[in-house]
C-alpha cells in the first residue's frame, strides 16, 4: 500500500493495482474503521477499485499528520467496524425488446440466442467496485466473457434512465438520462439515484447485486409501486 | 427575492460545493473561482459558503423584489443598477425595483454577484449549488425567482458591509498555474515530464465547468489505469496527448493518468481564462 499526496488536501491511498475482490474487501474494512472514528479532519471519503481517496482538512493538519493517523489506524486490529456485512441486491430489469434495443445485434454478432444472453446476465453476482461517472453508476465487476462486446464507435447522445447496458467487459444501469456508448439489453423500474431521500443510493461500493429478469407488466407495476414509494428493493445479507 | 428578466450566457447559483456525497458519484460543484465568490461574500459579511450568483461570459438582466446589499466580484462585465455604472468589489444597497444589468466583458469570465445572507436556493445533499441531475435546474433560466433573506437598509448603522478591496490588478491576471505532482506523475520518463511541462497551453474551445481541454498534444502515450477517483483541478493527460483539467463539475473517477493536481487558487485563476487564452504550468512541490 502506498500513501501520496493529491493536491494540497488530499491523500490518495494505493493497494496493489490489480481487481480483486480480496483488495476491495480490505478497502472496506479500512473504510469503516475510518468512518467510526468519526473524525472532523476527514471531509470525504471515495474509493472505487484499489484506490481510496480521502479529502481532510489542511488548515488543521499537514499531510504527515494524516498520514501517519491512518497507518496506526489500519494497523489497528483491536477496532472492529460494526457495519462490515455484505449485502446482495436483487435488481429487476426487463430485457423486452422494448428495452433492450441492442439485444438483437448483440445476439447475431456473438452467436448467441438472446435468451442465452439474457440467462448469462442473470446468471452473476457482480461486486460493485466503486461508483462514479455519473451519481448513482456503479461500476460493476463479474460480467461473463462470453458477454464482452466493444462498446459503440459513436456514444448515442441520450440513453434513458434504467438502461442495463454491455461495454467492453463491462455492464452498467445509467441512472439518468445521459449520454453513452454502451449497448443496451434492457431496463430496471427501479431509481438508483434520488436526490429526495436521506441515503440517495442504497447500494454502496462493495456491496453485491444480482439482475432478475422481469416481464413488461412486472416492470409496469414495480414503476408504479416505487413512484408511490412502496416498493423495496429486495436484498439479502450475508457475510 | 430576485427575478431573472434574462438569464444571460450561463448563469448558475454556487455555494462552496457538496461535500459528503461524492463515495456515490456525487461532483462536487461550486464556485468555480472561489476565491472571488469569497470575497464577495467577505465584503458583504456574509458567511464563507453563503451561495452566490455565478455569471458567464454574459450577464443577466435581474430585478431586485426586495431590498438588501449587493456586491459583484471577478471578471469585470460592466454592471449598471438602474442605468448607472457601479464597480466591482464595492457594496451597494439595493431596494424592490431596482434593476441589475451587465454589459461588455473586460477582463476574466466569471463574475459573483453576492446578497446579503446569501441565495437561499434549495439545499439538495448539503449544498445550494445548482448540478444537472442532483438540482432541479443547472442554469438560471427567464422569470426565475431567487429568494434571499429580505435586509432593512440603514445606511447609518455600522452593520454596513466591509469598504472595497483594492483589486486594481486581479489575482487572475497571471498566465502562470501552479501544480502539484499527481498520482501518475512518475510514470512518465523525466523527459516526458519535461516536455509536458515545457509546453505552453492553449484553452480550447471545450471547456466548461466539468473541465478545460487544451488544444496542444504534449506526449502521446498508451498508459492507462484502473479508475481510480480524480477531483477538482486534477490534470489528465489524455492518450492523443492533449491536457484535460478537471473543473469543479467534474465526475468523480477517472481512467486516464492524472499527471498534476492544481491548488484551489489555480483553478481559481484558470476558471477566468477564455478560449485561445495560454498558460503556463509551474510545478510546486506539495507539503
Amino acid at each position: 500500500m502506498t500513501y501520496k499526496p493529491f493536491g494540497e488536501s488530499a491523500i490518495l491511498i494505493e493497494w496493489p493495482q490489480i481487481i480483486s475482490k480480496k483488495i476491495l474487501n480490505d478497502i472496506r474494512i479500512f473504510v469503516a474503521k475510518i468512518e467510526s472514528e468519526n473524525s472532523e479532519n476527514i471531509l470525504e471519503l471515495n474509493f472505487i477499485y484499489c484506490s481510496l481517496l480521502i479529502i481532510y482538512n489542511s488548515k488543521n493538519n499537514c499531510f504527515n499528520e494524516i498520514k501517519n493517523t491512518l497507518i496506526s489506524l489500519y494497523d489497528n486490529k483491536l477496532i472492529v467496524p460494526a457495519k462490515s456485512e455484505k449485502i446482495l441486491w436483487h435488481i429487476p430489469v426487463c430485457y423486452d425488446e422494448k428495452f433492450g434495443i441492442d439485444l438483437s445485434y448483440l445476439s447475431s454478432e456473438k452467436k448467441l440466442s438472446v435468451e442465452k444472453i439474457i440467462s448469462l446476465h442473470c446468471s452473476v453476482d457482480y461486486t460493485v467496485y466503486g461508483i462514479g461517472f455519473l451519481p448513482g453508476f456503479l461500476y460493476l465487476g463479474g460480467l461473463s466473457d462470453k458477454l464482452y462486446f466493444p462498446r459503440r464507435n459513436s456514444p448515442r447522445l441520450n440513453v434513458p434512465k434504467g438502461a442495463v447496458a454491455i461495454g467492453g467487459n463491462q455492464t452498467g444501469i445509467y441512472p439518468q438520462n445521459s449520454p453513452g456508448g454502451w449497448h443496451i439489453i434492457g431496463n430496471t423500474p427501479i431509481s438508483l439515484f434520488d436526490v429526495k431521500k436521506e441515503t440517495p443510493c442504497v447500494i454502496t461500493p462493495g456491496d453485491e447485486i444480482r439482475f432478475k429478469a422481469i416481464t413488461k407488466e412486472e416492470y409496469e407495476v414495480i414503476k408504479i409501486a416505487q413512484k408511490q414509494g412502496s416498493y423495496e428493493l429486495k436484498r439479502v445479507i450475508h457475510g | 427575492m430576485v427575478k431573472v428578466l434574462h438569464p444571460g450566457f450561463y448563469s448558475s447559483i454556487q455555494d462552496m460545493g457538496r461535500f459528503g456525497y461524492r463515495n456515490l458519484g456525487v461532483p462536487m460543484s461550486g464556485a468555480m473561482d472561489s476565491i472571488s465568490a469569497g470575497f464577495a461574500n467577505a465584503l458583504l459579511n456574509n458567511h464563507k459558503n453563503d451561495a452566490v450568483m455565478e455569471i458567464t461570459m454574459i450577464g443577466p438582466k435581474l430585478i431586485f423584489m426586495a431590498s438588501t446589499n449587493l456586491v459583484i466580484t471577478g471578471a469585470e462585465m460592466s454592471a449598471e443598477l438602474n442605468n448607472n455604472p457601479i464597480l466591482n468589489y464595492k457594496p451597494y444597497p439595493v431596494k424592490n425595483g431596482d434593476i441589475l444589468t451587465f454589459g461588455k466583458l473586460k477582463n476574466g469570465i466569471r463574475s459573483y454577484l453576492a446578497v446579503s445572507g446569501g441565495f437561499q436556493s434549495e439545499i439538495i445533499l448539503n449544498s445550494r449549488s445548482f448540478y444537472t441531475g442532483i438540482t432541479s435546474q443547472g442554469l438560471l433560466k427567464k422569470n426565475d425567482l431567487i429568494s434571499f433573506k429580505h435586509q432593512e437598509i440603514n445606511q447609518t448603522n455600522n452593520q454596513q458591509p466591509k469598504g472595497t478591496i483594492n483589486t486594481k490588478i486581479p489575482f487572475y491576471d497571471t498566465n502562470i498555474i501552479e501544480v502539484f505532482n499527481g498520482p501518475e506523475f512518475e510514470l512518465f520518463s523525466s523527459e516526458e515530464q519535461k516536455k509536458v511541462l515545457s509546453v505552453i497551453y492553449t484553452v480550447s474551445n471545450d471547456n466548461n465547468r466539468m473541465g478545460y481541454r487544451m488544444e496542444e498534444e504534449a506526449v502521446k502515450h498508451t498508459k492507462s489505469i484502473i479508475t481510480s477517483p480524480v477531483l477538482p483541478g486534477t490534470v489528465q493527460l489524455l492518450p492523443s496527448g492533449k491536457l484535460v483539467i478537471l473543473m469543479k463539475d467534474a465526475q468523480t473517477t477517472g481512467g486516464y493518468p492524472r499527471v498534476f493536481q492544481l491548488n484551489e487558487k489555480s483553478i481559481a485563476i484558470l476558471a477566468q481564462k477564455r478560449v485561445g487564452e495560454v498558460i503556463k504550468l509551474k510545478l510546486i512541490t506539495a507539503i
